[in-house]
């Protein structure tokens, strides 16, 4: 698939440039190619028999890899992983034109570059593997450039959030992957069109939905296991938080819904209240902690553990409705986080703080940015008519839709938890935009925006309005495989 | 035994020479090479004894490919020439061959690795002359020779007695190379000693246990254990004593837990190219022992002895991985990290299939060459006193040199069995053969290992590419076109396992057959 190869190629291209700004200009030549080669997918796709198989790709490519391990080179789309696939090209094409813009310390620009393209790679492969066996070889192909970018790029506490990561993600990987052979090994095949919809023992699902819905949290990352989540965040580069939060959680709520859910629908059954359990406390926990939260990209980091439990809950309640929220929850949350930590990225660079103490009155001294950055904080608190709203409004209506006392609180606890978001990302917003302008504020280097920032943000903005408007973007798309996806549970 | 078998040895046992004739080969040649240390001047002994060392094992490799298919018992039940004996056999001598290039590049320090007079006291004024001076000894050709030829041999033996044997041709060799590192003598005479000692050791074990075996089978081919395990009228626990102490034995020289102490010591003192030997071929020799005792002999007492090696196997991944994570010299690690990777075979040769066995011979060849590889690369990274082996010497070696520390990294992440590279293919095919033999404890605790074992070699990552160099930071020699080639042929190999496995899978896949 050419989707996989543009971005290796550039990647390659990138880091092995001796000139650094055309290193730079390559990588973000072959990430734009990606991104378009991305756009014409949905042609020819085509229409779904209720007869058939549950998952069907609308196209596919499927070669035998190492046929006597029975690996297969098996890549597909569907409605399902469109979208993710889509804002996975998007964000990777803004992050390399940012960094044509600016590169963060300590420079060596075509190599991030580079890192970010192998990240692309292992993403849209996550996205497009039809193969389990492939799918974990793409889940770990993220993780070390990953690593390299927070620990090459990042802060000045880089080495322990680095550390961190790592050591999770593998602790998420290994289980994973045990989960996956434990699948492979009771059905006798790693290919997912075969086996979803196959019903395996209850013993087998019980035991991989456990195992995998554990790795695939580590990842999204579902509390409690989000403690790498905020020192990852905050300590990455601003391109690393963009595709470390837009994207690469994705992997997790991704690989749940896809491979958990449809591998071991019994079990999902099963399962499915202490998973909208721990979801509905990420909520709480992520919005009391976003309260306490004194530092932009922190707050922004812990708001995503948040949002992500409201995907989990969609995913959980096994609904069409809630796997419709997780979708658009998924594309929304990629869009609104991508842009608020651009947006606290620049406040960063600019102030070189990022202490809500320390800022204050942005409003006064840089409007633009203070204006995005109240935009991006209005979409992130899920008001009507923007991105936010689809995703956490479908969770609540699903919750409440699956019925019994149990979820009805859940429903609850989860618009609770919206109203937690309201008053920490206004208080975000009080904090920083509003006030007095304090002297790190007033020292702004460069309050204006550039031309840069403008065509890397600008899509972003676009689209968080045209998906408030329109959240059939990614439903239409998506009904199809959903209802074929809800029709493996509820057999 | 005494009258039958005596009447027997009247017949002269009949010898297929070319199925033979990899082993014959190069203990020939092995010969030929003392008489070269006799014989030619001092000066033109390295290029004959390098050329002659290279020829024979590539005449040992052709006869090697020209027997592919055989499947007998030759030389009167001592020998099977079968697949996974000719997969062994080539498989220590192209790895051998590896690291003979190791072992004679000359370009690094004068004179090679080793020294030129091993029974100089060490520290004396005759060793520090000696030490910066002195050409460093050839003998260490007909060593290797012989010791490769030994490995052959333990591969393919079919009765314990050959099998004896063979431990003692490949090892003792193996006791006197440690001893000849030119830099740090000391650390070496000790590794050497240390090596010895613990061998004799483990070899008394072996010799008891064959005589114990002998006593309930009432013979020595496995064949004949194999007839006996079920029907031998004597007492069981002979049986069961014998296989433990014959397995002591076995699992002593392929370093698994609690047989392992003397790996990180003997990996440390000796000289770096005679490590690379160890790790790649003694381990595919080890384990092509283990295989054909476990696979051809006692295949019926799997039963009994597959949980003991099962908490062996465990232990050993256990072992390996966290005291790894404790190691400070890069030797060391990569001494932990080949007992954690011996732990892995185990959990492949356990699953006592044709998958398993086929996985097994698999992930010895693609450690073999991502291990000749790695040690290739510590005898690049070296100051004035010789290789600078502790790990904070190496912080900053991304910024110095980036070819060998990418190239090392690479390594690493084999090791740790990322995907697309060979680490990946093999573990993965060890693991799947395990569970589909329902082993999947083994398998839980591999995976866990693993990802326990992955901190110290991203800890050597980080070290390498994240930190400033310092003034100690040595810098990395422009290697010679041997080691040059030994590293190449080893990365290239990791890299081609990772992608295209397949070829190789198909060789294990029809190999795994053994001859009873």
């Amino acid at each position: 698939m050419v989707l996989l190869v543009v971005p290796a190629v550039g990647a390659v291209t990138a880091a092995l440039v001796r000139h650094d700004l055309a290193g730079r200009i390559a990588g973000t030549v072959a990430a734009a190619v990606a991104f378009l080669a991305t756009l014409p997918l949905p042609i020819g796709r085509g229409t779904r028999v209720d007869t058939g198989p549950a998952l069907v790709p609308w196209h596919q490519v499927d070669v035998a890899w190492v046929p006597s391990l029975d690996l297969r080179f098996h890549l597909g789309v569907d409605g399902i992983s469109y979208p993710l696939v889509v804002l996975t090209a998007l964000l990777t094409l803004l992050c390399c034109g940012y960094t044509l813009w600016r590169v963060p310390d300590p420079g060596r620009g075509r190599l991030l570059v580079a890192l970010l393209l192998i990240i692309e790679v292992g993403i849209l492969g996550v996205f497009l593997a039809l193969d389990l066996i492939l799918f974990f070889v793409f889940f770990e192909l993220v993780l070390l450039p990953m690593y390299a970018v927070i620990a090459g790029w990042g802060g000045p506490g880089r080495r322990r959030a680095a550390r961190m990561f790592v050591l999770y993600t593998l602790l998420g990987s290994v289980l994973l992957l045990v989960g996956l052979v434990t699948v492979v090994g009771a059905a006798g095949t790693a290919d997912l069109v075969q086996l979803t919809g196959t019903r395996l023992g209850t013993g087998t699902q019980y035991a991989a939905f456990v195992l995998l819905a554990i790795g695939f949290a580590v990842k999204s990352p579902l509390w409690p296991l989000h403690t790498w989540l905020p020192d990852a965040h905050t300590e990455a580069p601003t391109v690393g938080s963009v595709i470390l939060a837009g994207v690469l959680l994705k992997m997790g709520t991704y690989g749940l819904l896809r491979v958990a859910v449809g591998v071991a629908p019994d079990a999902a059954q099963g399962a499915a209240p202490v998973l909208g359990g721990f979801a509905a406390a990420a909520i709480i926990v992520g919005g009391l902690v976003c309260l306490a939260q004194n530092e932009v990209k922190r707050l922004i980091a812990y708001s995503s553990v948040g949002h992500m439990g409201f995907v989990l809950l969609g995913i959980a309640t096994l609904q069409p409705v809630g796997f419709q929220a997780a979708l658009v929850g998924n594309v929304a949350h990629g869009l609104i986080t991508g842009l608020l930590f651009f947006l606290a990225g620049a406040v960063k660079d600019r102030a070189h703080t990022g202490e809500l103490a320390k800022l204050g009155g942005l409003r006064e001294t840089a409007p633009g940015l203070s204006g995005l950055l109240g935009f991006a904080a209005v979409a992130s608190l899920g008001l009507p008519g923007l991105a936010g709203f689809w995703g956490e409004a479908f969770a609540i209506v699903a919750a409440l839709r699956t019925g019994g006392a149990y979820w009805n609180v859940l429903g609850v606890v989860a618009a609770f938890g919206a109203a937690l978001a309201a008053a920490y990302l206004l208080r975000l917003l009080r904090r920083t935009t509003h006030g007095p302008a304090s002297p790190a504020v007033l020292a702004l280097d460069g309050p204006r925006l550039s031309a840069a920032e403008l065509v890397a943000w600008a899509p972003l903005v676009l689209l968080i309005v045209a998906l408030g408007l329109l959240p059939a973007l990614v439903l239409g798309p998506g009904a199809a495989a959903v209802d074929a996806l809800h029709g493996v549970v509820g057999r | 035994m005494t009258t039958d078998i005596a009447a027997e040895t009247l017949k002269l046992p009949s010898l297929d020479y070319a199925a033979l004739a990899p082993m014959l080969i190069l203990f020939g040649v092995g010969c030929v090479g003392v008489l070269v240390e006799a014989i030619a001047p001092k000066k033109a002994r390295f290029p004959v004894q390098l050329v002659l060392a290279v020829l024979g094992i590539a005449a040992s490799l052709t006869a090697i490919v020209l027997a592919a298919g055989t499947e007998k018992v030759t030389a009167a039940g001592a020998v099977a020439v079968d697949g996974p004996g000719l997969f062994l056999q080539g498989s220590i001598a192209v790895l051998g061959l590896v690291a003979l290039l190791l072992i004679s590049e000359r370009s690094l320090e004068r004179g090679g690795a080793f020294v030129a007079q091993a029974a100089v006291t060490a520290n004396s004024e005759a060793d520090r002359d000696q030490a910066t001076r002195g050409s460093g000894a050839t003998e260490v050709y007909p060593l290797i020779i012989f010791s490769l030829g030994g490995m052959m041999l333990f591969a393919a033996a079919n009765d314990l007695l050959t099998m004896f044997v063979a431990l003692e041709v490949f090892s003792l060799p193996l006791y006197l190379l440690c001893a000849m590192a030119r830099r740090r003598r000391l650390l070496s005479q000790e590794a050497a000693l240390k090596y010895f000692l613990l061998g004799a050791f483990a070899s008394a074990f072996f010799l008891f246990g064959i005589a114990l075996v002998y006593g309930y089978a009432g013979r020595v081919d496995f064949a004949g254990i194999h007839a006996a395990v079920l029907d031998s009228p004597n007492d069981i626990a002979l049986l069961y004593i014998g296989l433990a102490m014959v397995a002591i034995g076995l699992l002593f020289k392929a370093a698994l837990a609690p047989f392992h102490v003397w790996t990180p010591d003997v990996y440390q003192g000796a000289p770096t190219p005679v490590t690379a030997l160890m790790a790649a071929c003694t381990k595919v020799a080890a384990f092509g022992g283990l295989l054909r005792v476990l696979y051809v002999a006692f295949e019926r007492s799997q039963w009994d002895y597959r949980p003991v090696l099962g908490a062996i196997a465990v232990l050993t991944m256990l072992v390996g991985a966290v005291l790894a994570v404790t190691q400070t010299d890069i030797k060391r690690l990569l001494a932990y990290s080949s007992i954690a990777n011996a732990g892995y075979v185990l959990v492949g040769v356990l699953a006592i299939s044709k998958a398993g066995l086929a996985s097994s011979l698999f992930y010895l060849v693609a450690y073999g060459f991502s291990v000749l590889a790695a040690f290739g690369i510590v005898t690049l990274v070296r100051d004035a006193d010789g290789e600078a082996t502790h790990l904070s010497r190496w912080a900053g070696l991304g910024r110095r040199s980036p070819l060998y520390a990418t190239l090392f990294t690479f390594l690493l992440l084999a090791f740790a069995g990322i995907p697309l590279t060979s680490g990946f293919t093999a573990k993965f095919g060890v693991f799947a053969a395990a569970i589909e033999a329902d082993q999947t404890w083994l398998v839980i605790a591999g995976v866990i290992t693993s990802a326990i074992i992955a901190f110290p070699y991203l800890r050597v990552v980080v070290m390498m590419w994240l930190s400033e160099p310092g003034e100690s930071t040595p810098a990395v020699s422009l290697p010679g076109a041997l080691t040059a080639a030994a590293v190449t042929i080893g990365a290239a190999a990791t890299l081609l396992l990772g992608i295209v496995p397949q070829p190789l899978l198909d060789m294990t896949e029809n190999a795994a057959h053994f001859v009873r």
